[in-house]
């Protein structure tokens, strides 16, 4: 009855998926696109989480559907908002589509089945990092131990990139000005409303990254819930609070400063004769300095991402909006 | 406990019930304002009611708090959202449809100082053509 | 009786999609997002509690929030667009 349920599941979400592809890619008004995109967001997270890969959804969940809207949107605005189709269909494309297309339905043949409890994607390292969680590192979240610890090397690569990703926005935008007329008009429900909100997404996004080793979550989806709050009081409020209340040349320092507490623990652990991000050495106790660790990496990584995507934000929304005549 | 069971069943069917008229009259319906009305409205209730359900069937425990929160975040969420945008659709020119005709057509006297009545027009043939 | 609700939500949700395929008027398809977006938080709860999925109130809450920032950036974006960038 149950996996019953499940398949029928999957195959709903799946046939969802596909049909918001093909309007996508008919539709022609991109604002629409976009809120298309809004909904493929939704459903990709739903499927993600009856894989069972909940902290994928969780990502999916806060970048997808919140912040990659907002993003696009912001980007909308700079440009028109009707695609220039033209109409051109060239018969080279038709051949091309249909062998890329059947030689991943042959590559598809040999995949193992879901669920396969043979597939070489179990054998390998997954059981020693399932039994080595409850030794050494004893935190209920193996995807957060996998993460932070096992593959620090990794997650510390990531939140480089991210650093990376944020100051090459910075470079090619800027931090843009505030202009008095994009101001939004004032609101009193919003303004009612929106204050209690913004507190209770606070406390949850500090709730998200301290519980990310008992429950889904951590550093990464914490930053965007916290970047998120900031962005809806700009919103309602207008961006010239936003501004005030974190200026947009704290930014980057703070975006700097994540990846610093991330190395600096590394550091650390190779000061007493450790290998770099060995936790161990934080403590004298393994099992804790493992704990004291995966906390102050998590802190880096919800730094970093918090300061670099309420960057982008800023540097996005700042532009001055060109009129196309 | 069999009487909580039942409540939770009877919560259960009424939100799905109560959600799936919404998702009908979403469809069905003439024109923005009556869409929004029955997309909103049964909703509310219809969260509220699944919600509850669910609670009564898991029983007390740190979730029962979580799902607590869940409610009043919708609670307060879905109507201040149905009012942003009723107002952002009547100052964007949208207007109601006073006569019933056939559904999706916005039956007033076309406005030629109106762009969204226009802009109305053109979406209608580009999307018409999404796969249904 | 919660796979009669699950059920139901999968009708809703295949609907509500309908609308936002259709249009006609863009605040047709923010409602119909948004929609999209309440009752997918009603799935996960339901289907979460059914199927035994990890921690499932946590991304209902999570979606609850995230919805309703969506919804008012794409309001925002609205009463701030100018219609210099319609197709004329």
């Amino acid at each position: 009855m149950i996996a019953n349920l499940e398949l029928v599941i999957d195959i709903c979400l799946l046939a969802f998926l596909i049909m918001i592809v093909f309007a996508s890619i008919k539709i022609t008004d991109l604002f629409a696109v976009t809120m298309l995109f809004g909904i493929f967001s939704f459903v990709s997270a739903l499927l993600f989480l009856d894989l069972d890969a909940v902290d994928v959804a969780f990502t999916e969940a806060a970048v997808g559907a919140g912040f990659t809207t907002v993003l696009m949107l912001s980007a909308l605005r700079l440009t028109t908002r009707f695609e220039n189709v033209k109409h051109r269909h060239s018969l080279l494309g038709l051949p091309i589509v249909i062998l890329t297309g059947a030689a991943l339905l042959y590559g598809v043949a040999d995949f193992p089945n879901m669920g396969d409890a043979n597939a070489p994607i179990h054998h390998h390292l997954a059981p020693d990092f399932i039994r080595l969680t409850q030794q050494k590192i004893d935190i209920p979240n193996i995807v957060t131990a996998v993460l932070a610890s096992f593959r620090g090397y990794d997650t510390f690569g990531e939140t480089v990139v991210i650093f990376s990703a944020g100051a090459a926005v910075l470079m090619l935008l800027g931090m843009g000005h505030v202009e008095r007329k994009q101001e939004p008009e004032k609101n009193l429900i919003l303004w009612v409303v929106v204050k209690p909100m913004i507190a209770l997404i606070l406390i949850f996004g500090l709730y998200v990254q301290f519980h990310g080793d008992f429950g889904a979550g951590g550093g990464f989806q914490a930053g965007v819930i916290f970047a998120s709050g900031f962005i809806l009081y700009s919103l309602v409020f207008g961006e010239t609070y936003a501004r005030k209340v974190i200026p947009a040349t704290i930014l980057p320092r703070l975006s700097a400063l994540g990846v610093l507490i991330y190395g600096v623990t590394g550091l650390m652990s190779l000061i007493s004769n450790k290998p770099f991000l060995d936790y161990n050495a934080l403590s004298s106790n393994p099992v804790g300095g493992q704990h004291l660790g995966i906390l102050l990496v998590e802190a880096g990584v919800g730094l970093a991402v918090f300061s670099t995507i309420l960057l982008i934000y800023y540097s996005f929304s700042g532009r001055e909006v060109i009129h196309y005549e | 406990m069999i009487i909580i069971g039942w409540l939770s069943d009877v919560c259960l069917l009424l939100g799905g019930f109560l959600v799936l008229t919404g998702a009908v009259g979403l469809l069905r319906l003439p024109d923005f304002f009556t869409r929004l009305h029955a997309a909103s409205v049964t909703e509310t209730l219809g969260a509220v009611l699944l919600i509850i359900g669910i609670m009564l069937d898991t029983g007390l425990m740190l979730d029962t708090a979580k799902l607590i929160l869940l409610i009043c975040v919708m609670f307060i969420a879905n109507p201040t959202i149905t009012h942003g945008l009723c107002r952002a659709a009547a100052h964007g020119g949208i207007k109601p449809a006073m006569e019933t005709k056939s559904p999706m057509q916005n039956s007033t006297p076309s406005d030629s100082k109106n762009i969204y009545e226009n802009q109305i027009q053109t979406e209608t043939g580009v999307s018409g053509k999404a796969p249904k | 009786m919660i796979a009669a609700a699950i059920v139901a939500l999968l009708i809703t949700l295949a609907l509500t999609l309908i609308r936002a395929f259709m249009g006609p008027s863009i605040y047709d398809r923010i409602l119909a997002v948004n929609s999209f977006g309440t009752k997918t938080v009603l799935f996960i709860v339901v289907g979460g509690h059914a199927l035994g999925w990890f921690s499932y109130v946590d991304i209902a809450l999570m979606y609850a929030l995230v919805n309703f920032i969506g919804t008012l950036a794409v309001m925002r974006f609205f009463e701030q667009y100018s219609p210099h960038g319609e197709r004329s």
